[in-house]
């Protein structure tokens, strides 16, 4: 058989299947991609440099800006950890809120995976769909923080402002829409043939590589791992939360799904309970004048499960008035560069975007 | 899974359903979508609260607000004049600047559509720009959700009965943890600056107490406070007044701040080493001064740092002036006063006690041997309260009583004392009496609110069981037949609005009239310069007008070798004030001499 020349083939940094601005170049055979490299620096803003020139309470408002489909986890560990290294109590209920916050923002994430998702396959109506359901969870946002998509709203101390009056209300109400809409969802998605049929075997990462490449979230519990920060080291108040881990063994496309599937009713699950148990009392701890407030020297690395998987920040403090260091450890950048780079070999070129959709890449907080 | 799964196939086409429903996301014809209640939108300003003090230009991250003039909005004491303007291609509407602003004049609203091709139009003055803003605030913040700190940290005190058992500090003043968190309160606007006489760095040094530098603190205040100490017990503390926090909240305790940074030099000797000023050599020029009171002490320290050879003359044994003989112990204890004198005499202030200028020493001499001179002699001499009966024995005007008692003596007050005025000094007079022993009572022409004294004392009054009469007029001092101090016969006044638009003025009701036992009856109407010790020749070559010297900015009086301060120059009578006076004839004198 006569061997096929190679074609190197860009895709990105503007293509409309990346989930942000980054490249891969694809040395092809055909239609077989031989060789992957992922290129980023597209969406370099410097975070983690900006916040030493700023002080404690402004970086807050920065580091939900590292990932823009899901800022809240970014929010949360800054805040814990500052709260950790300084001994700042955090009142009941905004742990509570808090953990309602990333609930949300999860089922937001995910919706926004959806669309990624069916949308890289060629299946144009979910995208519409779950981008407008997620819309819903905006408007709740919106309602809670006073933003859409950047909150702002978890910070040192607590969470800015308690619930509104009849907020838990409206959120049960979007509770029951959303599992409404799931089973449309399934009937779309995942009884699809269509679908089916291409995700199935495709974009395979080896359950025996997976922790040693340093995969995380859905796509390790996908290969058979039950491993979740919210079980295996619990934050936040999940410990008193009724829910399960699921986990799949194909650790193809079709079982990622089938994990993020399975934790949409799970979250959508926990925020009933949250709104059912949350306890009263006040919602934050009030920092000093936020121009003199020094956090004393010492370190704190602190991690929560984000809708990608585990996320970790690890801040330094030098007893000054601005961190001295605040390093994020995300998924995507595992993810989306050196995982992707290794399960690309051998895939069709049309299912690049698709398998990068699955591992929930984020190039805005691989590059920060 | 079979290659034909027909399920599979035909439960998308489902989706069909959805057909013909209303679309909820995007709605034709198009309307504006409502925004929630705690919407992030663009800016609203209440140009009338906001104070200008630019906390919001500072918390900025994104350096989107500068603070700007604008023509509709003139500066006053507590009001920089100037108002924040937004770059709203800035903004990240983290609404930072709604959280930190002291006033609540700033807000975010409802609205969020502005679209503008003009690039320079993305500066908006928020309430200028968009004055329908303000029926459409969304995302505010009250006083339970500021970041203002907005509560001080409490003052411990002595009991009001412990206190009037002695002369003993009433205020026990701050820890230094208590220091370092009320320090931490403050948020650097310098409004308080402005409004100090003396411009005070009160910010800085703030600043440095809430960072823990308690000795850059005082090096800080030194700059151009010489008496810090004093200042930080007995100030009228105007500073405090325009405080950005005060408008929702407490002011920065500024004046105890400044008490416990230079309190904690516990001597003379540590105040001299930690300021470690730099003394110039001698440059040859003399200077002399009158009166060892505020401003007097401050030209000649901060003269003296100069190279100047300078002699103060002091009709007292102590120094001090009115702060030394005028204000009662348990405000400013003698040792805190002479610790910060006694360091002043260590850099080379040269002092002569027991020296009454135009009784042991002529002005002349005074004059003739120096290259130039200071008047700063305070006003010592009070006014008479002119009604009968008043040069009854038992009867004596304040000033006299808070001098004898400062020097040591304990006068037969009797039990009953009434003190006639509102101001500090009549408070003074009254808890004075009240340590030695007497019933007071307060009288005062107009309401409670109307006294010009500090609201701190006469708090502290009434804790020490000081009886306020306001709207109370004396008529008469009656006296029995050793014209001893019998009774006091007084009016009950009303108050009747001034028709010119003036302050309400009290008018006496006819048949009010009562009469009150007493014993003695102190008068504190105010006081004024006594020109005595200067000659004729001298008083003529300077200018006086209704009781002060007239005085050019620069402290300089028509005679260019006298330069004049204090009490005797300025409106404002108080310890600041002269100390501001001090350091401005520093300034001139050396021009004067130097050049």
């Amino acid at each position: 058989m006569m061997r096929e020349k190679a074609t190197t083939l860009y895709l990105g940094p503007q293509h409309p299947g990346i989930t942000g601005n980054m490249m891969i170049k694809l040395k092809v055979e055909g239609d077989t991609v031989v060789k992957a490299q992922t290129h980023v620096g597209y969406l370099h803003r410097g975070f983690e440099k900006l916040m030493e020139r700023r002080n404690w309470l402004q970086s807050f408002t920065i580091v939900c800006r590292i990932c823009v489909p899901e800022p809240d986890p970014n929010e949360l560990n800054y805040s814990r950890a500052v709260e950790e290294i300084e001994g700042r109590e955090v009142p009941e209920r905004a742990e509570w809120i808090r953990t309602l916050m990333m609930e949300l923002s999860r089922l937001a994430s995910y919706l926004l995976w959806f669309g990624g998702q069916n949308g890289s396959a060629g299946l144009y109506t979910m995208p519409q769909w779950s981008v407008g359901d997620r819309d819903y969870i905006l408007d709740l946002f919106e309602e809670l923080t006073g933003g859409r998509v950047y909150h702002m709203y978890i910070w040192p101390g607590g969470v800015r402002r308690d619930l509104p009056n009849g907020f838990a209300d409206r959120v049960l109400q979007t509770m029951d829409y959303l599992e409404k809409r799931l089973k449309q969802y399934d009937q779309l998605m995942f009884e699809n043939t269509i679908f089916q049929r291409r995700a199935q075997g495709i974009g395979w990462i080896d359950p025996a590589k997976a922790v040693e490449w340093g995969v995380v979230g859905p796509p390790l519990r996908a290969a058979g791992f039950k491993s979740d920060v919210r079980i295996d080291d619990p934050y936040l108040i999940y410990d008193q939360l009724d829910f399960e881990v699921p986990t799949q063994q194909g650790s193809d496309v079709w079982a990622r799904a089938l994990v993020r599937r399975t934790e949409f009713q799970q979250s959508i699950n926990m925020v009933r309970q949250i709104i059912d148990k949350m306890p009263g009392g006040p919602v934050y701890n009030k920092i000093p004048n936020p121009m003199k407030w020094t956090i004393p020297a010492g370190d704190a690395y602190v991690k929560a499960e984000s809708a990608r998987g585990e996320f970790g920040y690890y801040v330094v403090s030098d007893g000054s008035n601005k961190p001295r260091r605040v390093h994020v450890k995300g998924p995507a950048y595992v993810h989306g560069v050196t995982l992707l780079e290794n399960i690309l070999e051998g895939a069709n070129i049309s299912d690049v975007s698709f398998i990068m959709n699955s591992l929930g890449t984020c190039p805005p907080e691989i590059e920060r | 899974m079979a290659f034909f799964d027909i399920k599979g196939l035909v439960t998308p086409f489902t989706a069909l359903k959805q057909f013909g429903k209303a679309p909820h996301t995007v709605t034709f014809p198009y309307h504006k979508k409502e925004t929630a209640q705690r919407y992030r939108g663009l800016h609203f300003n209440d140009l009338e609260a906001c104070i200008g003090c630019g906390n919001c230009s500072t918390i900025c991250m994104n350096e989107a607000i500068d603070m700007v003039n604008l023509e509709q909005i003139e500066g006053k004491a507590g009001d920089s004049g100037l108002r924040p303007r937004v770059d709203n291609g800035r903004c990240c509407w983290c609404a930072l600047c709604v959280e930190v602003c002291p006033t609540g004049s700033l807000n975010l609203t409802k609205d969020y559509i502005y679209v503008t091709p003009d690039a320079d139009s993305f500066l908006w003055t928020p309430g200028v720009s968009n004055p329908e803003g303000k029926d459409n605030i969304s995302f505010h913040s009250d006083v339970d959700t500021s970041l203002s700190m907005f509560d001080r940290v409490p003052m411990p005190e002595l009991d009001g009965k412990e206190r009037v058992k002695s002369f003993a500090e009433t205020m026990l003043y701050y820890t230094e943890e208590a220091a370092r968190e009320e320090a931490s309160r403050c948020i650097s606007c310098s409004l308080c600056t402005e409004v100090c006489p003396d411009h005070m760095h009160i910010p800085e040094y703030i600043n440095a107490i809430a960072k823990g530098e308690d000795d850059d603190a005082i090096r800080i205040i030194y700059d151009n406070n010489p008496l810090g100490e004093m200042c930080g017990k007995v100030c009228t503390r105007r500073c405090e007044d325009v405080c950005a926090l005060q408008v929702r909240g407490d002011a920065v305790a500024i004046r105890w701040l400044k008490e416990y940074a230079v309190g904690r030099a516990e001597t003379a000797e540590m105040l001299k080493e930690i300021v470690n000023p730099d003394i110039q050599e001698p440059n040859g020029k003399k200077v002399g001064i009158v009166g060892a009171g505020p401003s007097g002490l401050t030209t000649a320290y901060y003269l003296a740092l100069k190279g100047f050879d300078v002699t103060i003359y002091e009709a007292n044994e102590y120094a001090g002036g009115m702060v030394m003989y005028g204000i009662p112990k348990y405000r400013l204890p003698m040792d805190s006063l002479n610790k910060q004198i006694d360091y002043m005499k260590s850099i080379g202030v040269k002092i002569k006690f027991n020296t009454k200028v135009g009784k042991d020493i002529t002005f002349d001499e005074i004059y003739k041997e120096h290259d130039a001179v200071f008047v700063g002699i305070g006003f010592q001499k009070p006014y008479s309260i002119g009604i009968k009966g008043e040069d009854a024995q038992g009867a004596f005007p304040a000033v006299n009583l808070l001098f004898d008692v400062n020097s040591g003596k304990t006068p037969d007050m009797g039990n009953k004392v009434v003190v006639i005025g509102g101001g500090n000094v009549a408070i003074d007079g009254a808890r004075v009496s009240r340590r030695l022993g007497a019933e007071v009572v307060i009288m005062y022409r107009r309401r409670v609110q109307d006294m010009p004294a500090d609201w701190e004392e006469i708090e502290g009054a009434e804790h020490e069981g000081v009886e306020i009469m306001p709207q109370t007029i004396p008529v008469e001092i009656i006296t029995d037949d050793n014209n001893k101090v019998k009774a006091i016969k007084y009016l009950k006044a009303e108050m009747v609005a001034d028709d010119k638009g003036g302050r309400p003025r009290p008018v006496p009701i006819e048949g009010s009239e009562t009469i009150m036992e007493v014993s003695s009856v102190i008068g504190a109407i105010g006081q004024e310069a006594d020109y005595s010790f200067l000659p004729e020749e001298y008083r003529n070559s300077i200018e006086i007008n209704r009781g002060r010297m007239v005085v050019n900015e620069q402290m300089q009086t028509a005679n260019p070798k006298i330069f004049a301060g204090g009490d005797a120059v300025n409106r404002t009578a108080d310890a600041i004030s002269a100390i501001a006076d001090g350091y401005r004839a520093v300034k001139a004198i050396e021009k004067f001499l130097m050049n």
